[in-house]
């Protein structure tokens, strides 16, 4: 069966483009939109069930599937305009990748997702895992203008478009942003950049865990302007206490005033200014952290939550691998290791709470038992139901949503 | 014609005075802010609390009714026209702000709240809703959510989109459905970012939560006038690549300017100007005052030939006000104005202004552009009466020609007035047939009876099929869940 199914895929998209994963289950790795879309419409007629991946990088290659969909070879930088503050590219382009390349023109993706560098922008999509920037450029929803998806029918549909404001037609690109591919495969995105600003500065307090979050909200209460408040536990930071990082962007003007209020603002805090050559290393390190555990689950808190949502965290899973957003912007990510059943727990106690737990990241086996959302509300599920069924008529995509036991 | 069966239930539910159906009554509803459309609906029917419209969608779906839900009429797309077939129901009395959490950052509102309103209210707790539609004095909440609208200070901060976390919404079947959350991060994939723009296609919303932001401490104001039209749009290009993001970077041309100068909003703009641009900034006072120096050498460097500030905010509401009120002073030139709404990309500003004027003159009309420079929305508006057919069809004959060329340089149909009725057989000129035949069936995912506001936003000729979904998978696991 793996052989036929691999010859059938080299029929569509080159015998250069199939190969196995470890377990030698075929894998397509087709290099256009077009020939994903075959590899689509061959699986739809046959009804093998298909699990896609990116670069491997964030979530594990063990949906159950006849065949693998890799989005790898679509990594083209396809366009850079810098005048607009526009890009297209591809699904499967590294993110780190796509950085050098803006940073060349002078512009940058406000975006800084946990995981490896070179994770797929496809996949920061898919999965809508922003990090500390969303403080000041918000969710990743906010940064894509339009997208191209092949459905679980091979249908291509191109939504959105390639300017800043767009009202035309129904929001089509939302339901892919966050949707965990269990819509359709994103092959293609047009991203609103930033220019890259002048000054860039990050800057470090040390303290217990409540102080820090107080400090978060009194620089909230005064309008700090900061892009990055984010609180890292002591394990992620790799230091003896809770750390609280702020990260300004701007003027050298702006950047220098916000340093000095940061200051006086929490005078009893001893704010330590990270030289460049230090800070971008931080943050990548905080971002690779997340992937400490087999397991990365956020939660959506608001700031006047966070710290009961802090000590729910510690008392049913651990203080290991934490990083929150300590400033307007919601959302708490942990990583770590759990089972099923406190996940479970954790999930309805956070649901008391009016709090959304998102299983970003996990093993198959707890991915289908919890869904990456698991429960939905008032009359939400049969939204999402015949949403799927719309884009995936045959349920081909392994793609756990809701959870087995939801 | 709505059937007296149906008056009657729909007058159970809402008591005789809220369900209108004389002509007379109905004359109202037959017109949003275009001129170019005009409809009268079966009934209108004024719900009076929540569970009064959830009640009214309930007859609707017993009787197979199509409906049209409606807030203030101040759109400009004819989208919340309804036919004789079909059911108006109007929003207007859902207008209580039901709380407002400053801690928080949220306000909960019923859709009928008016746009200007739900920022009075929270200025007291030093916020503010930052989506400023030009007609935020009159237009609702959830018109606003209906249309995805925009406004001027939706350049730094995003449109109602970005503003919108939760909304308890009622299918066309009378079922009520909570997307969202007031947290801002979702409970399943994005329906809200889904449902904001649907254009009433989709359902009502019936309780909008959205995001509250404070009041930035410091705004600094600028007015530049500028010799030629090209000068200014490439002094805005010149912003935007600077890296400079202003709460708004609006301009107005010689002719609006004009309009605005002999009205009763004169804001002092100087009327031999060719264009004027208005900049604002905003945030801490620090970064404001870098960020105007900046600009100012900016502008000047694009030959402005004067750049004067805001020095009170009397005078911030004044420079503004011209600009608010541009739409109303344009009555000046002719009894009707078809107020356009397209996008280009900022690069190319200057050329399609050029071409904007090109088309003007061939077509003999008189065009005025007062737009979203920074975000590349264009509102070239054609003052004309549309009494004079040959005139009215030299009007939609350029306006499809504006709206070509917009598309030509990568742009899009409307910014941020939506499709309705009035531009929908523009849809085909940006979206292929599959994507076309997508909205279609996620339209019919909402409202499989396509019954809510029918006829709207998708061109079915123009759609490749998708299967239906008749009565869907429910809550069945997911794909993977069988395994």
């Amino acid at each position: 069966m793996k052989d036929a199914i691999a010859a059938r895929l080299a029929g569509v998209v080159g015998r250069d483009h199939v190969e196995r994963d470890p377990q030698g289950m075929p894998r397509a790795v087709p290099d256009s939109t077009d020939a994903l879309a075959q590899v689509m419409a061959l699986a739809h007629g046959e009804g093998w069930r298909v699990r896609v991946e990116g670069r491997g990088t964030w979530l594990p290659g063990d949906a159950p599937a006849d065949l693998a969909l890799s989005t790898r070879a679509l990594d083209r930088v396809a366009s850079v305009t810098p005048a607009d503050l526009v890009a297209t590219v591809e699904a499967g382009a590294p993110f780190d990748l796509l950085r050098r390349r803006l940073a060349d023109d002078g512009m940058f993706l406000a975006l800084d997702p946990p995981g490896r560098p070179e994770r797929s922008i496809g996949s920061v999509v898919a999965t809508a895992t922003a990090g500390p920037l969303r403080q000041g450029f918000g969710p990743v929803r906010d940064h894509v203008l339009g997208l191209t998806v092949v459905t679980g029918d091979g249908r291509v549909v191109r939504a959105g478009g390639r300017v800043v404001k767009n009202v035309a037609g129904f929001d089509l690109a939302k339901l892919q942003i966050g949707g965990f591919g269990g819509f359709g495969i994103v092959t293609e995105l047009h991203l609103r950049l930033r220019a890259l600003p002048r000054a860039d500065r990050t800057l470090l307090a040390r303290g217990t865990r409540d102080r820090l979050t107080l400090a978060g909200r009194e620089l909230t209460a005064a309008r700090l302007a900061a892009h990055a408040i984010e609180l890292f536990s002591p394990t992620l930071a790799a230091e003896p206490d809770w750390v609280l990082a702020v990260r300004l962007l701007g003027t050298d003007e702006g950047v220098q005033a916000e340093a000095g209020r940061l200051r006086s603002l929490t005078p009893e805090l001893a704010w330590q200014d990270l030289p460049a050559d230090r800070a971008a290393p931080f943050w990548h390190l905080a971002a690779r952290a997340m992937l400490g555990g087999a397991i990365t689950l956020r939660l959506g808190v608001l700031q006047d939550g966070l710290d009961d949502a802090l000590d729910l965290v510690a008392g049913m899973l651990d203080e290991g691998l934490v990083a929150a957003g300590a400033g307007a912007a919601a959302g708490l990510r942990w990583s770590g290791e759990a089972q099923a059943e406190t996940l479970r727990t954790l999930r309805r106690h956070a649901a008391a709470r009016e709090i959304p737990m998102t299983l970003e990241r996990a093993p198959w086996g707890l991915r289908r038992a919890l869904g990456h959302f698991g429960a939905y509300r008032e009359g939400v599920g049969q939204l999402v139901g015949r949403l799927r069924e719309t884009f995936d008529p045959a349920a081909l995509l392994s793609v756990a949503l809701e959870g087995a036991d939801a | 014609m709505t059937s007296p069966a149906l008056r009657a239930a729909l007058a159970r539910v809402v008591g005789e005075r809220w369900v209108r159906h004389r002509r007379a009554e109905l004359a109202t509803y037959t017109m949003d802010g275009l001129p170019t459309h005009e409809s009268w609906p079966g009934t209108v029917v004024l719900p009076g609390t929540r569970d009064e419209l959830v009640a009214v969608v309930r007859a609707l779906h017993a009787a197979g009714v199509p409906f049209v839900a409606r807030g203030a009429g101040t759109g400009l797309s004819g989208g919340a026209l309804a036919g004789e077939d079909a059911v108006l129901v109007a929003l207007t009395r859902l207008n209580r702000i039901l709380a407002v959490d400053p801690v928080r950052r949220r306000a909960v509102v019923e859709p009928g709240v008016v746009n200007a309103r739900l920022s009075d209210a929270t200025l007291p707790h030093g916020l503010l809703y930052v989506p400023d539609p030009s007609s935020q004095t009159a237009c609702t909440i959830g018109g606003n959510v209906a249309e995805n609208a925009g406004g001027p200070h939706c350049l730094k901060a995003g449109v109602t989109t970005n503003h919108v976390v939760e909304l308890l919404v009622v299918l066309p079947d009378g079922t009520l459905a909570r997307l969202g959350s007031r947290h801002g991060d979702q409970w399943g994939p994005d329906l809200v970012g889904l449902f904001v723009g649907s254009e009433g296609m989709f359902g009502i919303a019936c309780e909008i939560t959205v995001r509250l932001e404070p009041v930035p401490p410091a705004i600094h104001t600028l007015l530049a006038d500028f010799p030629s039209l090209r000068g200014a749009s490439e002094a805005v290009s010149a912003v935007i690549a600077s890296g400079i993001v202003p709460a708004a970077l609006e301009m107005m041309d010689q002719a609006c300017v004009r309009a605005v100068e002999s009205s009763i909003y004169a804001a002092g703009y100087p009327t031999d100007a060719a264009a004027v641009l208005l900049v604002e900034l905003d945030g801490q006072p620090e970064a404001v005052a870098a960020e105007r120096a900046e600009v100012e050498a900016i502008l000047r460097r694009h030959d402005a030939r004067s750049v004067q500030a805001a020095e009170s905010p009397a005078d911030r509401a004044r420079l503004w006000q011209g600009r608010k009120k541009a739409f109303g002073a344009m009555g000046r030139i002719a009894p009707d104005l078809a107020v356009q709404d397209a996008v280009v990309p900022r690069s190319a500003l200057p050329d399609i202004l050029d071409r904007i004027a090109a088309i003007r003159d061939r077509y003999g009309l008189s065009i005025s552009n007062v737009f979203h420079a920074g975000d590349g929305n264009l509102h070239p508006n054609i003052s004309f009466d549309r009494h004079d057919a040959a005139l009215a069809h030299r009007v939609k004959e350029a306006s499809r020609e504006i709206m070509e060329a917009c598309v030509a340089v990568g742009g899009s149909i409307s910014g941020e007035h939506g499709v309705g009725n009035d531009k929908i057989d523009y849809m085909p000129l940006i979206f292929d047939a599959e994507t076309l035949g997508c909205m279609l069936a996620v339209r019919r995912v909402f409202d499989p009876a396509e019954r809510a506001n029918p006829g709207k936003v998708v061109p079915r000729r123009a759609c490749r099929e998708w299967a239906c979904t008749p009565a869907g998978r429910g809550e069945v696991v997911a794909a993977g869940g069988t395994a």
